[in-house]
């Protein structure tokens, strides 16, 4: 018995004489969402693509709760949006969602469902006539089908407008919530970054980054940047606390994590010369930026 | 076990809705009232009813149009999914990829079947109102109906097959005219151009029956016309048959089914979405 949802130990695959999963070891609790960045090619559909079964891995081993991939428990409690997901033009999002809940054997709510993802006024159209957002809302409706160990999205909010964008986040949560650990696979970072709960950062099939937000600034000691206003004086403050001055009034101060409360009181003791302090903590751009490009040894 | 049903439901939904089922039963119609006028000429002289007559002509249709058919619904039904990339998203349910198969291989015979029975069922319905129609002429009309659903599952699920092996929809499709150019003509050709450089030899009386007999379009042919002797006068193809025993062809129309169903599953099993 395990008590993960997924369990991803030193998986390795080739295709041809290329490696394209390079020893990946990744985990996901129960509830658990977790976001998987990287470049195009960099591996993540071929990672989801081996946690469904769907392609063989030469080495390690994945687990579904107790469950190999491809076996009939493991595609019971997986649920799976591929990317740009499309459908048979002729069928209707009832029919389509009919045979998905017939499929997983599922009780399902089929309009209900459709509802939830916003298509009950499309119910009974054919989905040749779906816009992409519309089919990528009917592909997320499937997803939440039964009530799935683990759902696998990949790149869940291509071709979906901002509040539908918002609209999957909060059936993400909901996933969440009802013990569903949810992997995400995306490239629209500033989303994941509020909307995880860990952030797994791939490069050339390689597993470069796998933790928390915070942790992993702290980890690649990326700069906090504090932003300075001067009342008066911007080059005097600037020659004070030793930054930049970036514009007529304010002064730019790049200081490390831990170095980051000494330099608030310095600010603070400068008293009146101070007007403002703003402070930027690494964006996951930079850490994204960090970790998928840097060359680690 | 009833998943695959929900797939047969689907695929027997999208056929009704692409009008695939509508055009395929007015063409089968239409061909064979066509055959049926004008081919009722020699009733007369060959001292046979009308319905036997039509028979023999809608034998001779259905080599060509039920494999044609067949291939028509059957090239798409891998490939079509994989270039919609909605099969990975199918196989990542708990059907299993026989199940997928076995359910859409249901549903197509049985629009097959539909189309068959109907097309050939009114030709001959109109045959024995205008010429009259004995038991045995109604015998080959079953016989004709049930003989080319076999056809249309052999060449199902040999579609199927190419469907699995074929990089795209329309490379499918166009192994897909190949086999069919292959099955139904150049394999008549090619042995009719053998027994003719062979002069009657050993090859024309013992070995070129059974190669005959192999292709599934032949044996569809030898089964219809060993069985009747109106139709086999009125085709005029009596040697072949006498040749072989009575069990080859549909030995030969019953094994093939089942050959290119577990060849398209083999196949399908190393389809990688």
């Amino acid at each position: 018995m395990t008590d993960k949802a997924l369990t991803i130990n030193n998986v390795c695959k080739n295709r041809g004489k290329t490696r394209v999963l390079d020893d990946i070891t990744l985990s996901l609790a129960p509830g658990q969402r977790v976001a998987l960045l990287g470049h195009n090619g960099a591996g993540k559909s071929t990672l989801i693509k081996s946690i469904l079964g769907l392609t063989p891995i030469q080495d390690g081993a994945i687990l579904i709760g107790d469950a190999t991939p491809g076996s009939a428990q493991a595609r019971r409690e997986t649920a799976y949006l591929p990317e740009a997901v499309s459908f048979h033009p002729a069928l209707t999002g009832r029919e389509q969602l009919t045979l998905f809940a017939k499929l997983s054997g599922a009780k399902a709510d089929v309009p209900g469902l459709l509802d939830r993802v916003g298509l009950s006024d499309a119910l009974d159209r054919r989905i040749g006539t779906y816009s992409k957002g519309m089919r990528q809302r009917l592909g997320l409706a499937q997803v939440l089908l039964g009530q799935p160990k683990v759902a696998l999205l990949d790149e869940p909010t291509s071709g979906l407008d901002p509040i539908s964008r918002q609209d999957l986040y909060a059936i993400i949560d909901e996933l969440a919530a009802q013990g569903t650990a949810v992997l995400i696979a995306s490239h629209a970072l500033t989303e994941v970054e509020a909307r995880t709960d860990r952030i797994a950062i791939m490069r050339k099939g390689r597993m470069v980054a796998n933790d928390t937000l915070s942790s992993l600034s702290a980890l690649a000691g990326l700069p906090i940047r504090l932003r300075v206003r001067a009342s008066a004086n911007a080059d005097a403050l600037a020659a004070e606390l030793g930054g930049n001055r970036i514009n007529g009034a304010s002064v730019e101060l790049l200081c490390s994590p831990d170095d980051k409360m000494e330099a608030l009181r310095r600010i603070a003791g400068l008293g009146d010369a101070v007007a403002d302090v703003e402070m930027t903590p690494p964006k996951l751009e930079d850490l994204y930026r960090h970790y998928a490009q840097e060359d680690l040894q | 076990m009833t998943r695959f049903l929900a797939i047969t439901r689907t695929e027997m939904l999208i056929l009704r809705r692409n009008r695939w089922l509508l055009v395929a039963t007015l063409i089968m119609v239409l061909f064979a009232l066509a055959l049926t006028f004008a081919g009722s000429a020699p009733t007369g002289t060959l001292g046979v009813d009308m319905l036997t007559v039509s028979v023999a002509s809608m034998t001779t249709l259905s080599v060509y149009l039920a494999p044609l058919l067949a291939l028509m619904i059957a090239f798409d039904a891998i490939a079509g999914d994989v270039d919609r990339g909605s099969l990975s998203l199918l196989l990542s349910y708990p059907a299993g990829r026989g199940e997928i198969l076995l359910g859409k291989f249901t549903a197509h015979l049985a629009a097959l079947a539909f189309a068959m029975t109907i097309g050939f069922g009114t030709a001959g319905a109109v045959a024995a109102f205008f010429g009259g129609a004995g038991p045995e002429s109604l015998m080959a009309l079953v016989r004709l109906i049930l003989t080319s659903i076999l056809l249309g599952a052999v060449f199902l699920a040999l579609g199927y097959l190419l469907s699995a092996l074929a990089r795209g929809a329309t490379a499918a499709a166009g192994l897909s005219a190949g086999l069919w150019l292959v099955f139904v003509v150049l394999y008549d050709l090619g042995l009719l151009g053998a027994v003719v450089m062979d002069k009657g030899g050993t090859f024309t009386q013992s070995v070129f029956p059974w190669v005959m007999v192999a292709n599934p379009a032949d044996a569809f042919r030898l089964w219809n016309i060993a069985a009747t002797e109106g139709v086999a006068i009125t085709s005029g193809m009596t040697g072949a048959a006498q040749a072989l025993p009575v069990w080859a062809a549909p030995a030969s129309l019953l094994i093939w089914p089942v050959l290119g169903f577990a060849l398209a599953r083999l196949a399908f099993r190393k389809v990688e979405p």
